[in-house]
């Protein structure tokens, strides 16, 4: 996505009148010109949006006759000031976490996965049909197997737009967003038909997990063990990127594709293992959310998870600390936009900020490419 | 003011931060001609006609249309007064029809009628017949060849009322078919009136089509002289220039050392499916340097790549240090020994946002002093860095700073590291010095000059002449894809060399 204003920029002319109409009588007007020195704006510009955008929804807030202050307030206590609150955020972080790392290792080479939701109901299906077909093994046989049938499914799933995106040239920001409509439905069929719990009331889900398909939770709190995927997955990335040969590669194709391939580095090949490895950590979140919260494979398991893992990888700017601070911030979004329907608010607040943080982001981005020039 | 000129530029000076572009430059057009600007590569002529056309503007100089002082800030105003470009690279949107192209950005009415884009092609088509630029109007230009969008761009200029037509190197993408059918054109428009500038640094073409031509070389105006008084050996002259008096050549003696690199009959197919490389053979031996001279575009970039193993080669083999490659491979190339200094270090050398270390560590990174069961020895990586940065003089504030912050000397310097410390058989330097001031040149040419002093040998690509003649062992020139001559260090001058560039054989050569 960064390609745009560069070639933008390429183009020479690419000055924009800013006075009205600027007739030649004019002395001097306003010019606002690309400076390609400016390749990445600055940390500061991820605060300055999500609070740009934080004052962009106070409006909308107080349209509705609310007083945004104590509408954040309340959103932040709900989120971060109980220890119900926190374990909550903490659970909603994980799945944003692996979804998120998964996407920022695909957005390092810029392979466009935005297929993360479809990745992560594969991984959930998957799991599930461990449960499913071998419902009678032991803890230490079972979690394994889940963890690896989802993690395979969501391999399997980012191969089939990387496969394409490889040898045919098929552009991936399509096909992986096709697929997710493709494994929600897949999703779908099996919750609503063969799989369906006979003793559910026509619930459309499965039968719940027994204990030992299962994922151990901290005390009588909902956090469970996905967190240590999440946080080993965190560190595995960053020691990978940092210290291994395959991570310099994947440094250097993120930097410069074409002194990559004077290196003699296969892109191909990389852009192949690096989707299925993106799938693979959406499909690990998808098997910790059935095996961790859920306890079962439903209807509607993800409130767009992979979505918003979007959001979450750009935010940290595709830095591991950073992948664990703003999904932390984003799963803490998601609670407190539940905390805030006591006030006779829409939880779905919390999609209105994500949106506006993700918009007043990548404007900033932009804006910061340019620079206002006066000439005459 | 002179009547009979009807566009005139007048001292025109235009620097990018300290390096001067045009230093000074007159340049004059009469109404109704074919106006060749003409010189090498990097002259100026590009740069003297985007201020004409508004891309650049002059950073002092008057430019006087018609006799009038002309400001021109925009191309917006340079269309105003008639002045039309059509670029190297063409801007023309991939996804829109040639009609919708050519009208794009016309302000007449939100709404336009029914019948108004066909009354439009209509118009175009009738345009487009009168010049002889035939072209399909209503289908996309990705559809399009690359001769068809050209006519596609030229039209547009026709169209918008241009009386002044610049086409920068318009030949550069045309089969020799097309550029006939161009030279056509361009008589037509003329004999409509309109002033046609074209710049090339081709000598054929602007015998075959100018009126007039104006030779710069390094950013100044040489001399502008009518085509019926001079001749095809006194343009070569007058763009090369007289040898300078700085550049020093020692006799040295003929290399003696066993082949390195042999190339035979090698046919490669560049952009476009362009043979680029035709039936090439060449040859050498280890402990020379040889030069290839040459106008950029014949053959220069897609011969570094296919010793690189960037490129695959349709006919024809290479043979280096006694093995025969099969296929292209860059990593084989490496391993084989093949240094390369690319010709945009920015764009395919160096990762411009990666610190010093990682930039080093390119091509070793493979090796086991560098890594280990899949792990990078950080520690020692850095250690190694360390040392190469002290022994080539690489200015930088640390081992982490990103190379983009790096002056462009210390850049190639760290380029030159990286690709010397392998110990390679060859380097192939492809304008190894461009963009760089006297110094880090001097440190450059040094370096490749150890090398070869080392019994390693370097094949030198560079369009600077001087450099090539002051370096090389043995000068090859290219021109067409195909090596049309050689001369060695001694019996080497400006003159032939410049005549080979041209693409002008002399007969009693033809032996070479």
């Amino acid at each position: 996505m960064n390609e745009r204003p560069a070639t933008t920029a390429s183009s020479g002319a690419a000055a924009l009148d800013a006075g009205a109409g600027a007739g030649p009588s004019k002395r001097f007007s306003w010019r606002l010109e690309i400076d390609p020195s400016r390749k990445e704006s600055p940390w500061w510009m991820t605060f300055v949006s999500v609070a740009l955008a934080l004052l962009a929804c106070a409006a909308f807030i107080a349209a509705n006759g609310k007083n945004p202050w104590t509408v954040y307030e309340k959103m932040f206590s709900g989120a971060f000031a109980t220890e119900f609150g926190i374990t909550e955020t903490l659970v909603k972080a994980i799945p944003l976490l692996l979804c998120g790392l998964g996407v920022s290792i695909a957005y390092r080479i810029s392979v466009w996965n935005i297929g993360a939701e479809g990745q992560f109901a594969a991984g959930a299906i998957a799991a599930t049909a461990v449960t499913i077909y071998f419902p009678d093994l032991p803890f230490y046989a079972t979690i394994p197997l889940m963890a690896l049938f989802g993690i395979a499914a969501g391999g399997i799933w980012g191969a089939l737009t990387a496969i394409p995106k490889t040898y045919f040239q098929v552009n991936e920001l399509i096909t992986s967003l096709m697929l997710n409509y493709v494994a929600l439905l897949l999703l779908d069929y099996f919750v609503f038909g063969p799989w369906k719990d006979p003793k559910g009331f026509n619930f459309p889900g499965t039968p719940m997990f027994n204990d030992a398909q299962s994922l151990p939770v901290l005390g009588d709190t909902r956090l469970h063990f996905g967190l240590v995927f999440a946080l080993a997955a965190v560190v595995l990335y960053a020691f990978v990127v940092r210290y291994t040969r395959w991570g310099y590669e994947l440094r250097l194709i993120g930097a410069n594709p074409e002194a990559a391939k004077n290196a003699g580095i296969h892109l191909k090949r990389h852009i192949l293992i690096v989707m299925i490895v993106s799938g693979a950590l959406a499909g690990l979140a998808g098997m910790s959310e059935v095996s961790g919260v859920t306890h079962r494979l439903m209807y509607g398991i993800s409130p767009g998870y992979g979505y918003t893992a979007i959001i979450v990888a750009w935010i940290a700017k595709l830095h591991p600390v950073g992948l664990v601070v703003s999904s932390v911030l984003f799963g803490g979004l998601i609670v407190g936009g539940y905390s805030v329907q006591t006030m006779g608010l829409p939880s779905s607040i919390s999609n209105m900020l994500q949106g506006a943080i993700l918009f007043f982001l990548i404007a900033g981005n932009m804006a910061f490419k340019f620079r206002l020039r006066r000439s005459g | 003011m002179n009547e009979t000129y009807s566009l005139e530029m007048r001292q025109i000076v235009k620097t990018f931060g300290p390096v001067v572009a045009n230093d000074r430059v007159d340049f004059r057009c009469r109404p109704g001609e074919v106006h060749a600007l003409l010189g090498e590569n990097g002259a100026g002529k590009s740069t003297i006609m985007c201020m004409l056309s508004g891309v650049y503007r002059p950073t002092s100089g008057e430019i006087y249309i018609r006799g009038k002082q002309a400001k021109i800030r925009s191309p917006k105003d340079a269309a105003k007064l008639g002045v039309g470009m059509v670029f190297q690279n063409f801007r023309l949107v991939q996804t829109l029809t040639a009609t919708e192209n050519i009208v794009l950005g016309e302000k007449s009415s939100f709404w336009r009628g029914p019948g108004w884009l066909r009354r439009k092609e209509e118009e175009i088509e009738a345009i487009a017949k009168r010049f002889g630029l035939l072209f399909p109007v209503d289908r996309p230009i990705w559809q399009l060849s690359v001769g068809e969008q050209q006519r596609v761009e030229i039209v547009k200029t026709l169209y918008r009322g241009a009386e002044f037509i610049i086409l920068d190197e318009p030949t550069s993408v045309l089969t020799p078919g097309e550029a006939e059918q161009l030279f056509e054109t361009l008589a037509q428009m003329k004999a409509e009136g309109k002033t046609v500038i074209l710049t090339t640094h081709k000598m054929k073409e602007v015998m075959a089509a100018a009126d007039r031509i104006s030779v710069m070389r390094k950013g100044r105006m040489i001399h502008t002289i009518a085509k019926a008084d001079t001749n095809e050996k006194e343009l070569a002259k007058l763009m090369v220039g007289k040898e300078s008096a700085a550049v020093r050549r020692e006799s040295r003696p003929r290399a003696k050392g066993p082949v390195l690199l042999e190339v035979r009959n090698l046919d490669v197919y560049g952009d476009h499916g362009r043979l680029a490389l035709n039936d090439l053979s060449l040859t050498i031996r280890a402990g020379e340097i040889v030069g290839v001279a040459g106008v950029a575009g014949n053959g220069q970039k897609e011969l570094a790549e296919v010793l690189n193993g960037l490129l695959p080669w349709k006919k024809g083999k290479i043979v280096f240090n006694g093995r025969e490659f099969k296929t292209a491979s860059v990593r084989g190339a490496i391993e084989a020994g093949i240094s390369h200094v690319p010709e945009n270090r920015m764009k395919s050398g160096l990762a411009g946002s990666l610190g010093v270390v990682d930039n080093l560590l390119f091509k070793s990174y493979r090796s086991g002093e560098r890594s280990k069961y899949g792990f990078l020895r950080s520690a020692s990586n850095r250690e190694w860095s360390q040392s190469l940065v002290e022994q080539f003089d690489v200015r930088t504030p640390g081992l982490d700073t990103p190379v983009r912050q790096l002056s462009g000397g210390n850049q190639q310097k760290l380029l030159f590291a990286r690709e010397i410390h392998r110990n390679p058989h060859l380097m192939v330097a492809v304008h190894p010095t461009q963009g760089l001031d006297v110094g880090a040149t001097e440190a450059v040419h040094r370096l490749l000059e150890n090398l070869r002093d080392e019994g390693r040998s370097v094949l030198l690509i560079s369009e600077d002449l001087d450099e090539v003649m002051q370096l090389s062992d043995r000068i090859l020139v290219l021109y067409n894809g195909s090596i049309v001559g050689e001369r060695g260090r001694e019996e080497a001058d400006r003159e032939t060399i410049g005549m080979y560039m041209a693409g002008i054989r002399d007969e009693k050569e033809e032996a070479v």
